[in-house]
């Protein structure tokens, strides 16, 4: 088990490096130069050149990627130009609340996705069936930023049950959790659904069945139990999903995290944020991803079995 | 349509060819055509029992004449781009069914004639994806060792950062055009194209007829090609069409955040983001749009699941 | 004495008359089980034998009232369990009669346990559901089930996965047997198990029987265990019992064509260079049953009064066949002589 983690995070480290690297030269690629909008108009060709080199804005791409990397390992991602601060901080405020989104979110998806998809299998081939999965069908083909503005058309703008934006109390995570939630509700269901038809057919149900198990209790204790282990196993994906929703949730919302932060630095060219913001963004997020594949590695026995052998 | 089920026919034909010569010695390329051909025949047999994926076909052709006769009906500067401020926010009506804009354009034939630019960003990324992932997998399927582990890690550290992200990352280095974002969201969904043929390719890569072929000395490319890539096709198809689906989500989300197909072209992302900021008296503006989107997204979804029905029937139920 | 006062002295466990069992599919209606008539006298146990896809499987889940619906429908004009109308009970009372009264082993034990729950939950569960006992009192007892079925007590906690075939099926005999059922079915409990191993569970459930006098129906297509466990022979063709007898009845005086042809395809020891004589033809397609005695297309003395509806005849007292040919004057069928 605990060689199973170590392997996983050292599998980690070059994609981790691939991905900054990446990022760093795209942004890198991106017009704008950083110099030439902070330095003052009447600044010679000489005077760029110097602060250029003050910066470490000087050399190849890579050689300012690996002194970029050694201040990143210190925790040092420059400074954002637009709104004067250490582009770390910023980032650290905002992740969080990011996570907040992207969990809420999740807690909504699996709220809708797992009783639904349930219910899709035990009544299979009815309307019931049916009418969830073109709900989930909607769901997947739905754009999340879409869906964003009709809820804040009915329940902000025309009902008024709910904050359209900001982040003000539990009301305004509903609406975005809500929206983010729906879109993975799509996948989610359909998952659950063709899980659960799948163990409906097993034997062992039968056997429940032969027991004098209650009907009830057969769906709910033995087939859920078994049908839940293919939505646990994607627990991870789904949630790099919901990160990669928010960003666009929350420019619709003006959810006040990391995904609002980088579109803004992309629109204002504050391309230090934006780097900073991307490269951070992702690590975190494949930690977070990773942490919790672990976690179920722990829970579930046939998992931990596979791996200490 | 009509060439499917012209195609349908000849597969049939094909097949009495067949039994008819048996005793004639088949080279290997006719061999491979028939079954193809008979393949084909049956998939389209299992494809068209599923309402709903034919459903997605018959919306799709819509979509996709929509898009090709707004091209001739509609004149880009004057239909599409021109403004006329006298007009602008006119609620929905008999003249304007879908209303008219911030700038008194015309919301229906907007989205009409965007329709090209959802289809045309979806499929041709998803060519681009599909040429350079499948290929990818196929070559570190097909290798294995060394190949096949620095392909898979590259894919890793671009399926790790999420689509959007990395579509913002490109589209902020080689600037905003329909061509860039082709190739950005082509880039972003190469990954699963490797994961998917790769997947495919493992369990033949050891078959003893692949052994064999390589050991007669037919070249690697032609291992691949011939004999690997068949294997890998069903997958593939149906990640297509999926990935169609994804591609043009994702592509109308750039260009909602602004970094898409640019101003004033009518890209259904790009006038969700113009309606947006009319969303507390014109919501019709974001309404219909989006209903576009959804609709040629929902058309490819159904298509993929029909496909992916029809082409291992054993899947189903 | 008429039949109704022969019936009333016997003690019958099992009475089932006229159960018919189809399937509605998309490919047409599949008739499973066709008018089986079946009573089984209290402690004893009977076979029921037959080709697979003759409806065995079907039947005992018939017996249980557990055949899926849809597609299942089962019609049935009386199913008495111990005296009691099985028919008629509602889904509560349904619920308390299985794994208490009646229980099935089935017949594949790697996929008949649950894999997300241990073994000794699995078998405490039935104990709580139908005894009045609290969990852990149900749990102790299943730990003693688990020893009486010849395995170690302390591994009650532990996950299927972590047992072999022959381990699994005595778990699905334990769990079978907690409640004492006073009628258990045993679906092919040995089919999926390596021989040696067959062996062994046989025995075991042989004893098992003989301990707590549980009533029978042991569904396979090995005659050797039938001669070695039942006391009764009920044979399956095509959704119905062409034969039924006491052991003796049935392997000695056979009357049946049908049963006839399966003895006379077992290899003969005495004669290894004989050619195997397999009945010829196949089961026919469920869909589309012949009119008449179902058999009668593969049968050697099948004449044109084989496709009138089919009556049931009397050899003895016990020994019953479903087969016209009888009617014919001096007809015998000719069992090959080992």
């Amino acid at each position: 088990m605990f060689r199973y983690i170590i392997k996983r995070i050292l599998m980690m480290i070059p994609v981790l490096l691939g991905v900054s690297f990446v990022v760093y030269y795209l942004m890198d690629l991106a017009p704008g130069d950083i110099i030439a909008q902070m330095a003052p108009q009447d600044a010679t060709p000489e005077q760029i050149e110097m602060m250029r080199e003050e910066l470490g804005m000087n050399g190849s791409v890579f050689e300012r990627y690996f002194r970029y990397l050694g201040k990143l390992v210190q925790g040092d991602l420059g400074t954002s130009l637009s709104q004067k601060r250490p582009v770390m901080e910023l980032f650290l405020e905002r992740f969080p609340v990011t996570v907040e989104l992207a969990f809420g979110s999740i807690l909504v998806a699996i709220l809708i996705s797992v009783p639904l998809g349930i219910a899709a299998a035990t009544h299979h081939r009815t309307w019931l069936d049916g009418t969830s999965m073109v709900t989930a069908m909607l769901g997947v083909s739905m754009p999340s930023f879409w869906l964003g503005l009709l809820l804040i058309m009915l329940f902000a703008l025309k009902l008024g049950w709910l904050p359209s934006g900001g982040r003000e109390g539990f009301a305004a995570l509903i609406l975005p959790a809500l929206t983010l939630g729906a879109n993975q509700a799509g996948s989610l269901t359909r998952i659950t659904r063709s899980s659960m038809l799948d163990v409906i057919r097993q034997d062992y149900l039968r056997t429940a069945r032969a027991k004098g198990v209650s009907e009830k209790q057969v769906i709910r204790k033995h087939a859920l139990k078994n049908a839940l282990i293919p939505i646990i196993t994607v627990f991870g994906s789904t949630l790099g999903g919901a990160f990669g929703g928010a960003i666009m949730i929350e420019t619709v919302f003006s959810w006040p995290g990391v995904g609002r932060l980088t579109v803004r630095a992309i629109n204002d060219r504050d391309m230090t944020l934006a780097t900073g913001c991307i490269i951070m963004f992702t690590m975190f997020m494949t930690l977070t991803i990773l942490l919790v594949d672990i976690a179920y590695a722990f829970v579930d026995p046939r998992i931990k079995a596979r791996y200490s052998k | 349509m009509l060439l499917l089920t012209r195609a349908s026919k000849r597969a049939i034909r094909s097949e009495v060819n067949a039994v008819e010569t048996v005793k004639r010695k088949f080279t290997a390329a006719e061999l491979q055509q028939y079954k193809k051909r008979s393949m084909f025949g049956e998939v389209w047999r299992n494809y068209k029992k599923s309402p709903s994926a034919m459903i997605g076909l018959v919306v799709l052709v819509i979509i996709i004449v929509v898009a090709i006769v707004a091209q001739f009906i509609y004149d880009y500067d004057t239909d599409i781009v021109q403004q006329n401020i006298k007009e602008r926010f006119q609620t929905p009506s008999a003249e304007h069914p879908f209303g008219t804009d911030q700038y008194g354009r015309d919301v229906l034939t907007r989205v009409l004639y965007g329709a090209k630019y959802s289809l045309a960003v979806g499929i041709v990324s998803v060519a681009i994806s599909c040429v350079l992932g499948s290929s990818l997998g196929l070559i570190a399927g097909y290798y294995g060792g060394f190949t096949e582990n620095l392909i898979l890690r590259v894919c890793e550290v671009f399926a790790g950062i999420p689509s959007v992200l990395l579509g913002i990352a490109i589209m902020s280095a080689f600037g905003q055009s329909i061509v860039v974002l082709m190739f950005a969201i082509g880039l972003v969904y190469v990954p699963m194209f490797a994961r998917t043929a790769r997947a495919a390719v493992l369990p033949v890569r050891d078959q003893e007829y692949i052994e064999a072929a390589r050991v007669s000395g037919v070249g690697d490319l032609k291992i691949i090609f011939g004999h690997v890539l068949p294997n890998a096709m069903s997958p593939i198809i149906v990640q297509v069409t999926m990935g169609v689906a994804n591609g043009i989500l994702t592509a109308s989300s750039l260009s909602f955040l602004g970094l898409g197909v640019p101003v004033p072209a009518p890209e259904w992302g790009a006038m969700l983001s113009g309606g947006r900021e009319f969303i507390r008296d014109y919501g019709y503006l974001t309404l219909f749009p989006g209903l576009a989107i959804m609709i040629t997204v929902l058309v490819f979804n159904l298509m993929g699941d029909g496909l992916r029905d029809a082409l291992d029937p054993k899947l189903k139920q | 004495m008429s039949e109704k006062a022969i019936e009333k002295q016997k003690d019958l466990i099992l009475d089932v008359k006229n159960l018919n069992v189809r399937f509605e599919t998309d490919d047409g209606i599949v008739r499973a089980v066709n008018g089986l008539d079946l009573e089984i006298e209290r402690g004893h146990a009977i076979g029921l034998v037959g080709e697979t896809g003759a409806g065995k499987t079907t039947t005992a889940l018939a017996l249980l009232r557990l055949v899926p619906d849809p597609p299942g429908v089962v019609e049935c004009e009386k199913l008495e369990l111990d005296g009691r109308d099985v028919l008629g009970m509602g889904i509560k009372e349904l619920e308390k009669v299985r794994g208490k009264d009646i229980s099935m082993i089935f017949q594949d034990p790697m996929t008949a346990l649950n894999p997300v729950f241990t073994v000794g939950d699995q078998i405490a569960e039935s104990i709580f559901l139908h005894e009045d006992v609290s969990y852990v009192e149900a749990q102790k007892r299943a730990v003693a089930m688990l020893e009486l079925v010849g395995i170690p007590g302390e591994r009650a906690g532990e996950y299927p996965h972590q047992f072999s075939g022959g381990m699994k099926q005595r778990v699905v005999i334990a769990i079978a047997l907690a409640c004492h059922p006073q009628l258990l079915i045993a679906d092919e409990p040995t089919t999926a198990l390596d021989v040696t191993i067959q062996a062994q569970v046989l025995d075991l459930m042989k004893n098992l029987r003989q301990q707590y006098q549980t009533s029978l129906i042991m569904i396979t297509h090995d005659l050797g265990i039938v001669a070695e466990i039942c006391d009764e022979v009920a044979v399956m063709y095509a959704g119905n019992i062409v034969e039924k007898g006491t052991l003796e009845d049935v392997f000695n005086r056979t009357k049946h064509p049908y049963t006839e042809g399966l003895f006379n395809s077992l290899p003969n020891i005495r004669d290894r260079k004989a050619m195997l004589t397999p009945i010829k033809g196949l089961m026919p397609d469920p869909t589309s049953l012949p009119e008449g005695c179902p058999f009668s297309p593969r049968c050697p003395y099948a004449g044109e009064d084989c496709t009138a509806p089919q009556v049931v005849r009397n050899i003895s007292a016990t020994h019953f066949v479903r087969c016209c040919a009888y009617d014919r004057p001096g007809f015998h069928i000719e069992r090959k002589e080992r």
